[in-house]
């Protein structure tokens, strides 16, 4: 999916930090923003992809989609 | 010219920094040519670590307190103020009392950071931690009261100090229960934000098989976002309701006011070079410990191996040398996992930590630094 299909509402950059840094960044803001906020979560973390998407499982949120760029992932997540 | 070094705070970063410093630059203070200046807003060191013994008895806040002057080396200007503003243009640090307004060459923030309950509503009301000697002190009265019911260990806000303090806490607390008679009318759970007990996979792979054994519940993927004081209830992103009886939490740590408003890091914590320590944001600020946005642990080891190297980088720099000292992300934690056992992990930004087997050894040799810890303060060990 290109970046150009998604307008996010919110970006949290944490490029840079390690896990679970990234994943507690986006929860810190899932809990500030209203139901249908998507949220742009930038991170360089490996681990990070995996992370999100077993927590938006299980929280009932949703992983829209996760862009490649060469130094860190843009991943879009829709609070619900 | 004498190059000053300013370093805010005077915690286990800004101590061992400063006392570093003072040995490497020791003839250029003497001749002049360097100054060091160590701001605290306190006159007292504390060594936090000690504030997880207090619940159980076993340590009082007094223990993790040592006067500043008996720790800092003479050559060291200590002051006692707290730093109010940053102005990296004009180089100069502004404070709340007499001390005014100081200019640096190179300036080092250490100031730490603090918890901050209010930030999850009921929080404050309805939970503990031991993040302090207030709250240590609260939860022992607790504790001591506490004859059966369902204990809730929470880690709420992450990153946190000391990564492994709240699996100690669990583990530690399991011990004190048993050894009281009252560990079958005590049920545990341990809660973790993310999908396993730790952020260190290794750690909680280690952490995991002893929980089971113990009768320790673990609930991950749990975010809490209010708590019910009255109804005794943590609430939960991910829309879970938990019951407590006694709540401990990790409380939300907050950075620093003074950070943001200076423009050297969004949240409260300074941007810096992981390696060299420099702030992004502004030529010749450093940040130390707990207050730097660091992709390793808000840990006193880290502080302390962190310290080690920007002193041989700054001693570099006032000299007039090319510094190569870098901080690798070393650290090396004790983990108590009961009363009489504890083992401990290394690690830095490239290597996870492998834990090893608990012993007794190990849990005197915790013991035994937290005593030596003083030396570390002093910058000899």
């Amino acid at each position: 999916m290109s970046e150009s299909e998604i307008d996010a509402d919110v970006t949290v950059n944490a490029i840079g930090s390690s896990c679970p840094g990234p994943l507690m960044d986006l929860i810190g803001k899932v809990k500030s923003v209203d139901s249908g906020t998507v949220i742009r979560l930038q991170s360089s973390n490996d681990q990070t992809e995996g992370d999100v998407d077993e927590w938006a499982e299980e929280s009932g949120n949703k992983l829209l989609a996760v862009v490649d760029h060469e130094d860190h992932q843009d991943l879009y997540v829709e609070v619900t | 010219m004498s190059e000053r070094i300013l370093i805010v705070g005077a915690g286990t970063a800004g101590s061992v920094l400063a006392n570093n410093l003072s040995e490497h630059l020791a003839d250029e203070i003497d001749a002049g040519d360097a100054e060091i200046v160590l701001v605290n807003d306190t006159e007292e060191h504390v060594y936090k670590p000690t504030w997880l013994y207090v619940p159980f008895g076993e340590k009082t806040p007094a223990d993790a307190l040592r006067p500043l002057d008996e720790l800092i080396d003479r050559r060291i200007d200590l002051v006692i103020d707290r730093a109010t503003a940053v102005d990296t243009d004009a180089k100069t640090v502004s404070f709340a009392g007499e001390t005014g307004e100081l200019s640096y060459d190179h300036l080092v923030l250490a100031m730490g950071t603090s918890v901050s309950p209010a930030e999850t509503p009921g929080l404050a009301e309805g939970g503990h931690h031991f993040y302090g000697p207030d709250g240590a002190t609260a939860l022992r009265e607790e504790l001591a009261s506490f004859t059966g019911g369902h204990l809730v260990l929470s880690v709420i806000g992450n990153p946190h100090m000391c990564p492994v303090a709240p699996l100690e806490f669990t583990l530690m607390a399991d011990d004190w229960f048993r050894n009281r008679g009252l560990r079958e009318d005590v049920d545990i759970t341990y809660t973790y934000p993310i999908g396993r007990s730790h952020g260190i996979r290794s750690v909680a792979e280690w952490a995991d098989p002893i929980m089971e054994e113990r009768n320790i519940n673990v609930e991950t993927f749990f975010n809490p976002d209010r708590v019910d004081p009255e109804a005794e209830v943590i609430h939960t992103v991910e829309g879970q309701e938990l019951s407590y009886d006694t709540l401990v939490a990790i409380p939300p740590h907050e950075g620093s006011d003074l950070v943001r408003e200076a423009g050297l890091g969004d949240d409260g914590w300074v941007d810096v070079d992981p390696n060299t320590l420099e702030a992004t944001g502004a030529e010749d600020v450093y940040a130390l410990g707990d207050v730097a946005d660091l992709p390793t642990s808000k840990a006193g080891s880290a502080a302390h191996y962190a310290a080690g190297a920007l002193a041989k980088r700054l001693a570099s720099v006032a000299r007039g040398d090319v510094p190569t000292s870098e901080y690798d992300g070393k650290t090396v934690c004790f983990i108590e996992s009961g009363r009489d056992e504890g083992t401990y992990i290394a690690f830095d930004y490239e290597e996870e930590p492998t834990p090893k087997e608990p012993s007794r050894l190990l849990h005197w040799s915790k013991l035994g630094y937290n005593q030596s810890y003083w030396l570390t303060a002093r910058g000899v060990l």
